[in-house]
């Protein structure tokens, strides 16, 4: 049995009062919105008075050397980095997906963790594995990565077997330990 | 000494090496640490639990205090942050102390042949019996023990190495001195600048 979340017009004809026409696109029930990076903030607050009290996860794709425009959707071409913000209301269960786009050299966005107090820890991740830059974040060290590590593992340029961190530590043998 | 020159023993008094008797004591009540990290940690319990039993082996008891151990079993991948724990625990185990690499994973990276994780942790411990495997059946750990047993019965006490403290000390504090620019950054630590500056502060006071 799949789970179908209630549709979203009211709330996209609520955006488009607010902030002019902005893309969006369906997939299996599940509304995508593109916001560009100048409006996010004020968009997800918004969305948040909206009712959608809940950040389910904030997550970033690297889209470099990608074959097809992601998804098919206009306003992403050429784009590296797709953030995605998936949103919930507790209320009324409608659910909706933002995507942010950002490209080097110094991705940023603002954090919305003065919005959503869950984005402290998800900004943090995404910074560490895509060295997407949030302004306004309180906290932003590395999450998983250990700390004196200078690469952003997950982006797409960072080869697989790494840069040879994984080699970089004294050996104890036995004369020694 | 009997008058013809030879040993004569009473009934029931055997005579051996002090080294082999301290060996077969060291080999037949090994605690072992269990550092496990992923599904080889499962076998190593199944290992311990009643079914396959280690306690035959006189290994059974599990301790998680490295101070407490002198068998470290390091069961499943260990990745670059982990690394620095594993030596730390490493060091601190008394000596004589041995490490089996349980699994693919921890004796070669396994299948995880990424940025973040050792490619075996025989590459920056010392490791003395290897099992393969993915994981390796509880079986297979203990043919390990056994294989260590009869090390340990070989070579233990020999060089007599583990009762150098000191000497093993100061080659302790040398490696920390290698090792502390690399792992202890106080310019990216906050406490770290706190504590230097308390303790230069101590310093200053006193002289």
């Amino acid at each position: 049995m799949s789970f179908t979340p209630p549709p979203v017009a009211d709330v996209l004809a609520a955006i488009a009062d607010h902030f002019g026409p902005l893309e969006t696109s369906v997939f299996r029930g599940q509304t995508r919105l593109v916001v560009p990076e100048q409006q996010s903030l004020e968009l997800l607050a918004f969305l948040k008075d909206q009712g959608f009290n809940l950040l389910v996860d904030v997550s970033c794709v690297d889209y470099l050397e990608y074959r097809d425009p992601p998804m098919q959707m206009r306003a992403c071409a050429g784009h590296r980095y797709g953030l995605i913000y998936l949103l919930c209301s507790t209320t009324t269960n409608q659910r909706l997906t933002i995507r942010v786009f950002v490209d080097d050299p110094e991705p940023t966005v603002r954090s919305v963790v003065s919005l959503w107090e869950a984005a402290n820890w998800l900004e943090r991740e995404v910074w560490d594995l895509f060295g997407i830059r949030f302004t306004g974040h309180p906290d932003l060290r590395r999450l998983v990565m250990p700390e004196e590590f200078t690469a952003h593992p997950l982006r797409k340029d960072y080869p697989l077997q790494g840069r040879g961190e994984r080699h970089n530590f004294p050996v104890i043998t036995r004369e020694n330990s | 000494m009997s008058s013809s020159g030879k040993l004569e023993l009473p009934e029931n008094v055997v005579v051996s090496r002090l080294d082999a008797l301290a060996n077969w004591c060291r080999k037949n009540s090994l605690w072992p640490m269990p550092f496990a990290t992923a599904c080889c940690g499962i076998e190593l319990m199944a290992t311990g639990a009643s079914k396959h039993d280690l306690a035959r082996f006189g290994a059974e008891v599990f301790r998680f205090s490295p101070r407490q151990c002198d068998l470290m079993i390091v069961g499943g991948r260990v990745v670059m942050k982990m690394l620095p724990v594993l030596q730390r625990i490493w060091q601190q185990m008394h000596e004589p102390k041995w490490c089996i690499s349980m699994g693919a994973c921890a004796s070669t990276g396994g299948v995880f042949d990424t940025y973040a994780v050792v490619q075996g942790v025989d590459r920056f411990i010392p490791v003395d019996m290897y099992v393969p495997g993915c994981p390796p059946r509880p079986e297979q750990l203990i043919q390990a023990i056994i294989d260590l047993q009869d090390k340990i019965q070989r070579e233990g006490t020999i060089t007599g190495r583990e009762f150098d403290t000191a000497g093993r000390q100061l080659r302790k504090r040398a490696l920390v001195e290698i090792a502390s620019p690399l792992s202890v950054d106080a310019s990216r630590n906050p406490v770290l600048q706190r504590e230097l500056a308390a303790e230069a502060e101590a310093l200053s006071g006193r002289s």
